[in-house]
């Protein structure tokens, strides 16, 4: 009976987790800020949801393979999150309006894609904001 | 109570698949679409899981293995010829 009680539980919240990274994927202004509310949101979900079932089945290999998949996805989900954010980055993809600070501005080299600590001359330069903001937001470009 | 449970459940569950479809439909950007894309296989994942409990069917389990590991690389694949792309 308690058992059970804690696998609804684990199962209440992993799907509310999950419910909260599809609000933020909707709500989110720009894709930087989309990306971390499925690589945070979506795995802690995903990993509450496995747990539950890890509990429920309590049969040993039922919860390593559980297990496994947890530790796969929280190895996996933040690597596929920097590749697409890097890669979205190198696209031009622009910032949220507010958008405080860019650290990254100015020092990616556009020809080899190398991060630079001292700043990279103008013309080997990514796209900057004001250029982005000319850009139409199309699929095909 | 326990129906009413894993109606809630597996309504937030569709919710947020709603959220992400219309993620994936409305863009802007390529990546966008691609993010959408990769919450929507683990929403597809955790839908699985779900199942998987509610009918104490142990096998389905393996089917979350293998849509990770192909959502995984889905999106790795993407992440690569969109950053080749420029």
């Amino acid at each position: 009976m308690l058992g059970e009680i804690l696998v609804m539980a684990l199962m209440l919240f992993g799907a509310f987790f999950m419910f909260l990274a599809g609000i933020g994927m909707l709500r989110m202004p720009d894709l930087f800020l989309r990306m971390s509310s499925t690589a945070k949101a979506g795995t802690l979900g995903a990993g509450l949801l496995l747990l539950a079932a890890a509990i429920h089945f309590g049969d040993f290999a039922i919860a390593t393979r559980a297990l496994a998949i947890i530790v796969f996805l929280m190895l996996t989900a933040p690597v596929a999150a920097h590749m697409i954010g890097r890669a979205a980055y190198f696209d031009g993809v622009p910032l949220w309006k507010g958008t405080i600070r860019d650290d990254l501005r100015g020092h990616y080299r556009a020809s080899t894609h190398a991060l630079e600590t001292t700043a990279i001359p103008e013309e080997d330069r990514l796209p900057d904001e004001a250029e982005l903001e000319t850009r139409k937001p199309d699929l095909d470009r | 109570m326990t129906d009413a449970l894993w109606i809630l459940i597996l309504a937030l569950l569709s919710a947020g698949l709603v959220f992400a479809f219309i993620r994936l439909a409305r863009g802007p950007y390529l990546p966008d679409r691609v993010i959408a894309l990769d919450l929507i296989s683990i929403l597809a994942m955790g839908f699985i899981v779900a199942y998987a409990v509610r009918f104490d069917q142990p096998n389905f389990l393996d089917v979350a293995i293998i849509l990770a590991i192909i959502s995984f690389l889905g999106t790795v694949a993407f992440a690569y010829y969109l950053e080749r792309r420029v």
